[in-house]
């Protein structure tokens, strides 16, 4: 099957108005020897039921978060995404458009795009959004390509390990060609070394520094909100930006990127309302200071007036963008991640300011039952250092039981839990990074705690 | 009417999601994040609190001020508007692929790896490539991951400090010259012929040692399918560079002729436009890129490794593995699964005769739709196209002053959306048609019927093209006051006053 809607005879009056007898007159300029000469060695021409048929079964040969119970995160978390979304864009008005170039036609989607900016600066407590990015890792590698845009005669960046490896390695393939001087402060057991980038802040020889920015995550990969507040100040000292990576469900309870003073705030906005779906598509969100605006990456939506003084939305700064500026242009991007950003935009607007504040607490107060139970089996421990330390719903524990963590976590999604993600073992042994959230019960948490319990057992047994 | 803004709905004690009713006390946020913990009430995120009706009719009365594939012909050029089937968009929401977790067991979610493997495999068949990387998110994605592959492969042979520049015909898409920037190369440009086609000599003249690539779009974005192709592939070849293949207008060729034989390194593929997953407002897509046997192992990772069976040709299971020289990763996670799950299903859908019937009736279709315009409309180098074609307004700016912009905004009353305008650069006036495969005729045939009879205004009645339009949701926006005092985010004026 095909979804073409010219009929044979349709085709071949096409033709002949434009005056060819056979459709490969249509490719002359193709040279000869290129073309094909046979079919495409690809399977298909199946009909919709057959499709239908093979999607599900496909699909089945999956366990989903439907099938087990879901405590891993990693920036992709297993949070409840209210009914209404899926509806609203389902609306093909929404999704079969494309980027507004023609603000005329295109005002559902361009005051969406504005109300999800004004959202994300609300979250963020920074005065301008972007319409989206990618995803959060690559929200970060534009921060930092912006702060040496903002910071011009600068060309060194710093990010403490504990953003993640994911982000880091990005930061890394990104780093790679050459522009920015990116260097890693090495974590001081899964927290920043504050001290080390508190030096590589100082040790400047001579004059000005040259670091643009210093990449803080808050919180930090293993789920603790680190203090960084002092090393916000510590940058700024140096005239350098300060970028928080940071989880959008938490900035409903915790102080705002903005009002700690960063001058950028970006994340993965997963979170808000999208499906999980295997880790994209999400959106990247990105934030940041009046300073920085006429340097930002991405769209931007504008509210304006029409010839009769009517309210609307365009695109605007464009000259900030690849297709006027070309090579002198702040990024690459052209097409982002709009349909994410709009069911952000829907998310934020149907929890408000109290629902995403009782879903961040809910999220965290059954993380710390769970944290909690863990320890009391003696099968964990905490990471040293880690011990008393702020964190939102998502935390790293020591294991200490019988097995290896990659023993116990393959149990355990045998019995239906995913145990989170494995943390590698280093100086401080190997462990689990946990994330509960409000679709978690407290009767999942006990079994939950039961199973690791009772698999420990059995592997000791083995 | 405009539609208010959702902020101005709400009101305290309004609310469409509370969290579910817990046993567990509540939690003490100052004790839960110390000094980190907001205590002021002013200084937290203020988020509209409304009900589900209002958001409904809000998000309702927004998208009936859009115009999508589904509203009507949307000849967006190099942008590939085709319809988005809809048995894509319930494949994607199927529990099974919306609600696997990136992080669990990669043998739980076999289902998603073997999709991912065919689609690895069918695009880089498609292509006529050796291997495939799903990860980039969109078409800019994919370029800039291609170069820092070209970037990789080069420094393997110790050229990559001396291999700085990037060719880019003046043709090119924005994107072009702006991932060349942002891979650390400097781009420069190659002009075109007064044909439309790339100045071979030109090319050949600056081909050198300092050369790391040659990125073409082809077909290019006038719509002609380049015949000089294969001597200038060679001669970037031959000077040591790479060639690359902006596959943006993939659409045109597809099952006709495969760029990797074509002599191109890499191509990237925008699933957006060709393999039919819908635009979303501007994404997401994604950018998958195929490559040569050469620059297989510099792939970003992780791709999809078929397992064979011991002593069986059978896949025994799929795996994520990381290519041995990888230039590492470039986002998160796997990609954009669910854009490749619609994708697939695409495919499949299709199979090799209808893959090769979209690129036919695609170039078919704008060639018919060019020629019911030519003579009252200035074909910019007509001839046989390809899939899109560009019209040149510069005749009706001299004689009537009617400019492009205002013909395609005189469109919209027509209730069709507007071809791309004023790209291009190379041609003045520029406006650029893509009708696709799936156009009707008889949409095709309304949609030449309008411009000939805005030809006509033009002539008759420019004030009518110069107001133009009139019959939209609102009229032509001040895009100047926008840029000169922007106003990027709804502010509670009654509190400031």
């Amino acid at each position: 099957m095909d979804y073409t809607a010219i009929s044979p005879a349709e085709r071949a009056a096409m033709l002949a108005r434009v005056g060819l007898d056979r459709v490969d007159d249509l490719f002359v300029d193709v040279p000869p020897e290129a073309l094909l000469a046979e079919p495409l060695p690809i399977e298909g021409n199946w009909s919709e039921i057959d499709l239908s048929a093979a999607m599900d079964a496909l699909a089945q040969q999956n366990t989903s978060a439907r099938d087990y119970v879901c405590f891993a995160g990693g920036g992709i978390y297993d949070h409840y995404r209210p009914a209404f979304i899926d509806h609203v864009l389902r609306r093909s008005e929404f999704f079969t458009a494309y980027t507004p170039y023609q603000p005329e036609v295109s005002q559902g989607t361009l005051q969406a795009i504005w109300e999800y900016q004004t959202g994300i600066s609300e979250l963020t407590g920074l005065p301008v959004a972007n319409a989206s990015m990618y995803d959060g890792a690559t929200a970060l590698v534009e921060a930092a390509f912006m702060a040496l845009r903002v910071r011009r005669r600068r060309r060194r960046v710093l990010a403490s390990a504990t953003l993640g490896e994911e982000k880091l390695a990005t930061l890394r393939t990104y780093g790679a060609a050459g522009q920015m001087e990116l260097e890693i402060i090495a974590a001081d057991r899964h927290l920043t070394d504050a001290d080390a980038l508190v030096d590589a802040l100082a040790a400047t020889e001579g004059g000005e520094s040259d670091i643009a920015a210093v990449l803080l995550p808050y919180p930090n990969y293993c789920g603790i909100i680190e203090d960084v507040k002092p090393l916000i100040d510590a940058a700024h000292a140096v005239g350098a930006l300060a970028v928080l990576d940071t989880t959008p469900i938490l900035l409903g309870l915790l102080k705002r990127p903005g009002n700690l003073g960063a001058d950028v705030a970006v994340g993965e906005g997963q979170p808000l309302g999208n499906a999980m779906s295997f880790g994209g598509p999400g959106l990247g969100y990105f934030a940041c200071s009046e300073q920085c605006l006429r340097q930002m990456p991405g769209r931007l939506v504008g509210r304006t007036v029409d010839v009769d003084g009517q309210v609307g939305y365009v695109l605007t700064l464009a000259t900030r963008e690849q297709h006027i500026r070309r090579e002198k242009a702040t990024s690459n991007i052209c097409s982002n991640h709009a349909l994410n950003a709009l069911t952000a935009g829907l998310y934020l607007a149907g929890v408000g300011t109290e629902g995403l504040r009782g879903i961040a607490a809910d999220c965290c107060a059954k993380a710390r039952y769970l944290r909690d139970g863990l320890l009391a089996t003696d099968l964990f421990t905490e990471y040293p250092g880690l011990e008393q330390l702020p964190f939102g719903y998502e935390f790293a524990l020591k294991y200490a039981g019988p097995a290896t963590v990659g023993q116990l976590r393959a149990r355990l999604f045998d019995q239906g839990w995913l145990a989170g993600i494995e943390l590698p073992d280093d100086v401080d042994g190997a462990g689990l990074l946990l994330a509960v959230t409000e679709r978690r019960t407290v009767a999942e948490i006990d079994d939950f705690i039961s199973a690791v319990v009772a698999q420990s057992e059995v592997i000791s047994h083995v | 009417m405009s539609e208010p803004v959702i902020y101005d709905l709400s009101a305290p004690g309004k609310g469409v999601v509370t969290p579910p009713a817990s046993p567990l006390p509540p939690l003490d946020v100052q004790a839960a994040f110390g000094s980190y913990a907001e205590t002021d009430e002013r200084a937290r995120p203020h988020l509209p609190q409304v009900s589900e009706v209002e958001i409904m009719r809000h998000y309702t009365h927004l998208s009936a001020m859009n115009f999508g594939v589904d509203s009507g012909a949307y000849p967006l050029g190099s942008c590939t508007m085709k319809y988005n089937p809809r048995i894509n968009e319930d494949a994607c929401r199927l529990p099974g692929f919306a609600e696997l977790h990136p992080a669990q067991p990669p043998t739980s979610a076999q289902g998603a790896l073997r999709l991912m493997y065919e689609l690895q495999t069918d695009l880089a068949t498609a292509s006529g490539f050796a291997a495939t990387s799903l990860q980039p998110a969109a078409g800019a994605h994919g370029e800039y991951t291609a170069l820092m592959v070209f970037r990789a492969a080069l420094a393997a042979r110790g050229e990559a400090k001396t291999r700085t520049v990037v060719l880019i015909p003046d043709t090119a898409h924005g994107t072009n010259p702006a991932s060349v920037t942002m891979a650390g190369f400097t781009s420069k440009t190659i002009p075109s012929t007064e044909e439309g086609l790339v100045d071979v000599q030109a090319l050949k003249a600056a081909l050198g040692p300092d050369v790391a690539a040659f990125m073409l779009t082809n077909p290019n974005t006038v719509g002609i399918f380049d015949p000089q192709i294969l001597e200038m592939t060679a001669a970037v070849h031959e000077a040591g560079a790479y060639a690359y293949c902006d596959g943006a207008n993939f659409n045109a060729i597809l099952g006709v002729v495969r760029p990797g034989d074509l002599g191109f390194d890499a191509l990237h593929i925008n699933l957006h436009k060709t393999f039919s997953t819908p635009h979303g407002g501007g994404g997401p897509g994604a950018g998958p890129i195929c490559v040569t046997e050469e620059l297989a192992d510099f792939l970003p990772g992780p791709v999809v490794e078929r397992v064979l069976a011991e002593g069986n040709t059978a896949a025994a299971g799929y795996r994520f593995v990381n290519p041995p020289r990888s230039i590492g990763r470039v986002r998160s996670w796997y990609g954009n699964f669910g854009v490749m799950v619609r994708a697939w299903v695409y495919i499949r859908a299709l199979g090799a005769a209808g893959l090769r019937k979209v690129g036919q009736q695609a170039v078919l279709s704008a060639n018919y739709l060019r020629v019911l315009l030519e003579g009252v409309f200035e074909v910019a180098y007509n001839r046989i196209c390809m899939h899109e074609f560009v019209l040149s307004g510069a005749p009706f700016a001299k004689a009537y002053g009617v400019h492009t912009l205002d013909i395609a905004k005189r469109l919209l009353d027509f209730g069709f959306h507007p071809p791309t305008i004023y790209f291009p650069l190379i041609v003045e006036e520029a406006m650029m048609f893509e009708p696709t495969e799936t156009e009707p005729l008889a949409s095709l045939d309304a949609l030449a019927s309008a411009l000939l009879s805005i030809a006509q205004e033009a002539e008759t009645n420019p004030e009518l093209l110069h107001s133009a339009p009139h019959s939209t949701p609102v009229r032509r926006l001040d895009e100047a006051g926008a840029a000169r005092d922007p106003q990027l985010r709804w502010t509670n004026t009654t509190e400031v006053a």
